[in-house]
């Protein structure tokens, strides 16, 4: 315990260098230019690189797909995604280099941004990447059997559309690297905590120029979780390293939270419309698919793997003979997808089994029944799929029949009638889910038509490796072709090799780090897609079993036996026939070593083999398409009873039985460790993680407060059930099952949900908010001394369509002056110092064209921005619109507004209407605030503007409030206001699902100096 | 994820620390148990040259009832205010409110004091403060004053604490609550923030204050009198409501506040009735 040696942990040179990113505010948006001079200024500062430094010393990095949207390291020219890396500082420590991050100056010239996927394909919609000519990057249309024929035939229909939403995995500990650039041999010597594939180090390579063994990657012995999370450290690796060659010196950069979650990683989210013909009784008999994948900014190698990994096996565990799919992949404004556990499977059984549930309830059927009728029979494996996967073996009749026995379904029947009756909300929820193992190599090409494939040649497999040495003493170590993340590898590798050698477990020494100049590997090698227990595993078995047999053969040459004759055990080599005719293995294995004189006539003296497993059902995609995805296909069966509070709307898992067949199952306690961390995310799918943007790509979930990841509070038990029919394609008969409960788990719960409230659309997360939205209704109206506080579309001004934005919001100011008063304090400079909140000095750049230092904030938050204002529209005294935008480290925002001036008296109406959009870290981490501090920091420059034009500017100080506080959500600045300034109408704003419009620019740089 | 520079004071008097909160006023952060202001300081969203570290002034880390208050030092932890042997008894809302402020790891450093000085509006101790009706007590070069919830927080992140004032204390009335206090709160997760939280004390006269975090940019608290019916304290909440408006966030949109507050509000309103019946 706390012995554990992490990349951060590990030692460095003297004289290492630290790396900080500087990041973009912007989803969308052009460099115009970078001014690095400050920050290399700042004493301690060794080096600025910016995307022309990254362009003009290595290429962008090689995709699968065959399209124009090349990414480096670093963005060049246009960023596409809040949190795109744009710059690094390298400095003598990581606070030096983040003073200096703080110093470049990035100008940026905003572009429209989109995140929907649905308005991303559409021919109107900001391309991301112009030369590829839109964001639709590929088209594949797929077709086994016939389904048309089936749904012509059909006695009905049933159709859902189910969109799976963005969220990650976060590890604990996030990306590591310490690049040294060796100018000896020009090469690079990285140390990172990567997780493969490998085949992503060709990619690296060949971004840095230089042939693979010049890219020497070393992984650390231990890495603090990574589910598919830190393939994504590869850009950096490649950022490092040339930072390296330009410094001369090595550079670490380790990831913190706030980069983490704004850029590492997120699964790619998928709008599927899916579509069932279906027989009188619940029999499925064709099935068609249109899936929409969301990849984010980039397509990043591997990607879109998500959409393919899961191919062969689309029909999931059913006997579905005909199939109909068309698979899109679409760019938006969002981080770029990667690897994220279950990869592609919670998307695809988020569709297919809530359509399994909507065709129990569309035809008044059991759920269980319509389950069962479609089930693959027992007794037909190996089972070939029309899509072409090879489902090794199950039996799950079984499975299910286990699951629901001992009382299990009866109890979650009798839970459900029993909170019925007390009117409380309870669902039940089913999922059946076939779960992949081991990865075939060449699933992804089946992106690319066959005539392609063949002109490429063919890609498959999936190579393990790994190798047992025997010292002198005959002590045992083994090494191997994967990255560990904590799922115990080295447990079960000892393990299984103990078990051919008859020694103690204990007594074999595992090295799991992985050094790519020294070790064995292949594109396969790393831990992913679940290729542990049929991958390394058995080439772990392959390379002690060839050991036992050298080790036999020597043994029966001294003990004057066969080698059918010579028994492992306890440590020892000896006779079956004669147990005492025997030796210590370590003395019988130290001949290979020390007596080469008596290796029998056929073996080489040394001991050491390295296997390779290489199955051949992984075959390459065939001329129609057909592809066996994985090696193994294990089987999850979950059943859960939800209740849905009435008050709060959450969510509460009242019972979840989860059942396995895993085949053989290696190590028992592992492999329970796994499905309860599976069960875990899966939860967290279904009730909390999300990543969200907002509608002008601002990210808004930035931290662990707004991005949640259920807590050990937050967890239910799980009830773990197992069968075992072993894999007929894997010597230890074992499959992969650490993802099962990613894919099963999330709509288990929607299912539930559905269930308890009759309901066809369940959005994931399902959160108490959405279920809110939902189930309440419409909500009581207010009372009528408090009308104007309530969101109402008809008070939306007339002009409202022009001003959007994702904060919106409108208001209202009566000043004791002329309009023509505050008309030319509007525009004049001198004023605007005064009426601008945090304003240090303003800059008339020209006509009606401002820009001003600011320092803005609410409470002690507090940032210095760059505010550029342009006043247009101008109807003397009467009205102007207002646009512009801040910029500064903790982010940017644009904003746009109208003023509008209406003399009352001796008074003036000020109305204003603002659109803003927040974006970069203010916006990723002031999640629950950001909203309602643009409203208060706009609504106290019209108060400012009040006082100014009434010259009482500096009036009363913000002092203690009065003890009653105003009714409405009303303005902070209330105090300041004194008589001249009257808030009549509290500023208000309305909610984001409202039609929006309204904004302010300048407004926001209105984020006012308060304290 | 690193501050920006900033000096480092430790006074060992509280005198001391008032005397750099002088010389250094609107520059200068207090660090107590730093649950917040680590945070923020690492995002740099506040960057203060200077940080007063007050968290190991002994003559600040007191508990002690005075007279009809309960004062707390602003070094005490919540923690430590959890474990006070009175606090069910002189203070029975706040023993039920602080078990949901952050967690258990949270509220060993976190201090009663912090929290109020934060004045983050889903915050429990806030709502406490303004429910109970206590007050603030703040030092500066130029003397003491004792501020009311209302005059001290007054907006999201806003106080009336002047930059040159330390807060030495808070003070609760002793005793408030205890004919029936009851305290509910929603978050998404265990120690989240509370998207809506809902306090209710018996105030004499069969009355019941009940006060709401989380919904708007203080706590707001209104007297519910013993004359209402159950029906009309439901139209009172409903009215409540509207009154606050709420906001929306990442998590929660002003609606489901509204629908929280009118779900929540008349219950604890029943059950502090009929603990104090």
């Amino acid at each position: 315990m706390g012995a554990g040696r992490y990349a951060d942990d590990m030692p460095v040179a003297a004289g290492t260098l630290h790396g900080a990113v500087v990041r973009s505010p912007h989803a969308h948006a052009m460099i115009r230019s970078i001014d690095t001079s400050k920050a290399l200024a700042l004493p301690g500062v060794h080096a600025v690189l910016t995307g022309e430094d990254v362009r003009a010393l290595s290429d962008p990095f090689l995709v699968v797909l065959k399209q124009p949207i090349d990414q480096w390291a670093l963005a060049v020219e246009r960023v596409r995604h809040v949190g795109e890396a744009v710059a690094l500082v390298v400095a003598d420590d990581r606070y030096i280099a983040e003073d200096g991050a703080d110093l470049i100056e990035v100008d940026y010239e905003p572009l429209p941004a989109v995140i929907d996927p649905r308005e991303a394909v559409k021919a109107d919609a900001p391309v991301l990447h112009p030369a590829a000519g839109g964001n639709e990057l590929s088209v594949r249309d797929f077709v086994y059997g016939e389904p048309d024929k089936a749904f012509a035939q059909a006695d009905r229909t049933v159709s859902l559309e189910v969109e799976y939403p963005r969220s990650s995995y976060t590890p604990m500990e996030c990306f590591v690297v310490v690049a040294n650039y060796l100018r000896g041999d020009e090469s690079y010597d990285v140390l990172a905590n990567f997780q493969g594939p490998f085949s992503i180090h060709p990619v690296m390579a060949r971004a840095l120029r230089v042939p693979g063994t010049k890219l020497r990657l070393r992984i650390p012995a231990d890495s603090g979780g990574s589910f598919g999370i830190k393939l994504s450290v590869f850009p950096y690796i490649v950022l490092m390293a040339l930072a390296s060659k330009i410094t001369g010196r090595p550079v670490k950069w380790v990831e913190d939270r706030l980069e983490h979650l704004q850029a590492a990683n997120s699964c790619p989210n998928r709008v599927t419309k899916i579509e069932a013909a279906v027989e009188k009784d619940g029999r499925v008999t064709a099935l068609r698919f249109d899936n929409l994948d969301d990849y984010g900014g980039y397509l990043r190698a591997p990607m879109p793997g998500p959409l393919y990994r899961m191919h062969g096996a689309t029909t999931g565990a059913y006997d579905i003979r005909n199939l109909a799919m068309t698979n899109r992949v679409v760019l938006t404004n969002k981080m770029p997808a990667a690897l994220v556990r279950g990869f592609g499977g919670p998307q695809l059984y988020l569709a297919l089994e809530r359509l399994m549930q909507r065709i129990a309830v569309e035809l008044d059927l059991n759920p269980l029944d319509v389950i069962r009728r479609n089930l693959i029979p027992a007794g037909s494996f190996p089972y070939r799929t029309c899509a072409g996967a090879l489902y090794d073996s199950g039996d799950y009749q079984l499975a299910i029949d286990t699951a629901l026995g001992d009382g299990r379904l009866d109890d979650l029947l009798a839970r459900r009638e029993a909170a019925r009756k007390q009117g409380r909300i309870y669902g039940i929820g089913f999922a059946t889910v076939v779960e992949p193992g081991m990865s075939n190599m060449g699933y992804l090409s089946t992106i690319l038509p066959a005539q392609v494939r063949e002109r490429q040649g063919p890609k498959n497999g999936a190579v393990s490796m790994v190798t047992v040495n025997v010292d002198a003493v005959g002590t045992v170590s083994v090494t191997a072709d994967l990255t560990v993340q904590g799922q115990g590898h080295a447990t079960a590798i000892s393990q299984i090799v103990a078990d051919q050698l008859g020694i103690d477990p204990e007594d074999i020494s595992i090295n799991l780090e992985l050094d790519t100049q020294k070790d064995q590997w292949s594109i396969a090698a790393g831990t992913y897609s679940c290729r542990f227990s049929p991958g390394t595993a058995v080439a772990a078995h392959i390379a002690a079993q060839r050991i036992r047999d050298k080790v036999a053969r020597i043994a029966a040459k001294q003990l004057n036996t066969l080698v059918d004759d010579i028994v492992f055990g306890n440590g020892r080599v000896y006779s079956r026939s004669n147990p005492d005719n025997g030796a210590a293995f370590g003395r019988i294995a130290g001949t290979a070593h020390w007596s080469p004189v008596m290796m029998p006539d056929e073996d080489d003296p040394g001991l050491s083999e390295m296997a390779v497993w290489s199955p051949p059902e992984l075959a390459p995609p065939t001329a129609k398409d057909e592809i066996n995805t994985s090696l193994t296909y294990g089987f999850v069966f979950d059943m859960c009873g939800v209740e849905i509070d009435p008050v709060t709307m959450q969510v509460r898992v009242d019972r979840y039985v989860s059942m396995h067949d895993a085949g053989a199952l290696i190590n028992p306690l592992l492999a329970e460790g796994q499905i309860h961390g599976a069960f875990v995310q899966g939860l967290a799918s279904a009730l909390y993680e999300e990543i969200t943007y907002d509608e002008s790509g601002a990210l808004e979930t930035g931290t662990f407060a707004e991005y949640l990841v259920p807590t050990a509070c937050e967890v239910p038990a799980v009830e773990l059930l197992h069968i075992e029919t072993p894999s007929p394609f894997t010597p230890l008969g074992a499959k992969g099952l650490a993802e099962g409960n990613c894919m099963s788990t999330p709509v288990c719960i929607a299912n539930a949900v559905a269930d308890a409230l009759n309901v066809r659309d369940v959005p994931l997360p399902i959160t108490p908010n959405r279920l809110n939205a939902i189930v309440a209704g419409a909500e009581p109206a207010p009372p009528p001394d408090l009308k104007a506080a309530a969101p109402a579309a008809a008070e939306v001004p007339a002009d409202k369509d022009a001003i959007t934005g994702a904060i919106t919001g409108d208001g209202e100011v009566v000043v004791k002056a002329d309009p023509a008063a505050i008309w030319d304090a509007l525009l004049d400079p001198q004023s605007l110092k005064a009426i601008i909140p945090g304003c240090h000095a303003v800059e008339a750049v020209s006509e009606n064209h401002y820009r001003a230092e600011v320092s803005l904030g609410v409470g002690p938050i507090r940032g210095r921005f760059t505010a550029d204002v342009h006043l247009s529209d101008l109807v003397e005294h009467r009205a102007a619109k207002l646009s512009g935008t801040l910029s500064g480290p903790l982010g940017k925002a644009e904003g746009r507004g109208r003023v509008t001036l209406a003399g009352e008296g001796d008074s003036t109406r000020i109305g204003y209407t603002y659109g803003v959009d927040v974006g970069g870290k203010v916006a990723s981490v002031g999640g629950r605030m950001i909203r309602r501090a643009a409203q208060l920091i706009i609504g106290e420059f019209f108060e400012r503007l009040g006082r100014v034009a009434t010259g009482g500017e500096n009036g009363k100080a913000a002092a203690a409030a009065d003890a009653a506080q105003p009714a409405a959500p009303a303005g902070t600045a209330s105090d300041e206001a004194a008589a001249d300034a009257t808030p009549k109408t509290p500023p208000r704003e309305t909610a984001p699902e409202a039609p929006s419009t309204g904004a302010s620019s300048w407004l926001k740089r209105l984020f006012g100096d308060k304290s | 994820m690193k501050p920006a520079p900033f000096t480092y004071l430790r006074p060992d008097s509280v005198g001391e620390a008032v005397a750099a909160l002088s010389a250094h006023g609107g520059d200068a952060r207090v660090l107590a148990g730093g649950q917040s202001l680590m945070a923020m300081l690492n995002l740099r969203l506040v960057e203060p040259s200077v940080l007063v570290d007050i968290s190991r002034l002994e003559e600040l880390r007191t508990i002690r009832l005075e007279g009809n208050m309960i004062e707390v030092g602003a070094a005490v932890t919540q923690a430590e205010l959890l474990a006070w042997p009175e606090l069910d008894e002189q203070a029975p809302f706040i023993a039920r409110a602080l078990p949901w402020v952050g967690h258990f790891q949270t509220r060993n450093r976190g201090t009663v004091c912090g929290s109020i000085a934060h004045a983050d509006p889903s915050s429990e101790l806030p709502l406490s403060l303004t429910l109970l009706g206590g007050e603030v007590v703040l030092r500066s070069a130029s003397g003491e004053r004792r501020l009311t919830a209302a005059q001290f927080q007054t907006g999201m992140l806003q106080t009336g604490r002047r930059a040159d004032e330390l807060i030495t204390a808070v003070r609760f009335p002793a005793g408030v609550g205890a004919n029936g206090a009851a305290f509910r709160e929603v978050a998404r997760r265990h120690g989240d923030f509370a998207i809506v939280s809902v306090g209710a004390v018996a105030s004499g006269g069969g009355s019941v204050r009940i006060g709401v975090g989380g919904v708007t940019d203080t706590p707001r608290c209104i007297e519910i009198g013993a004359e209402l019916s159950s029906v009309d304290v439901v139209e009172r909440i409903g009215h409540l409501a509207w009154e606050l408006g709420g906001y929306d966030d990442v998590h929660a949109s002003a609606r489901y506040r509204r629908d929280l507050v009118r779900r929540i509000a008349p219950k604890l309103i029943g059950e502090v009735r009929a603990c104090s019946a």
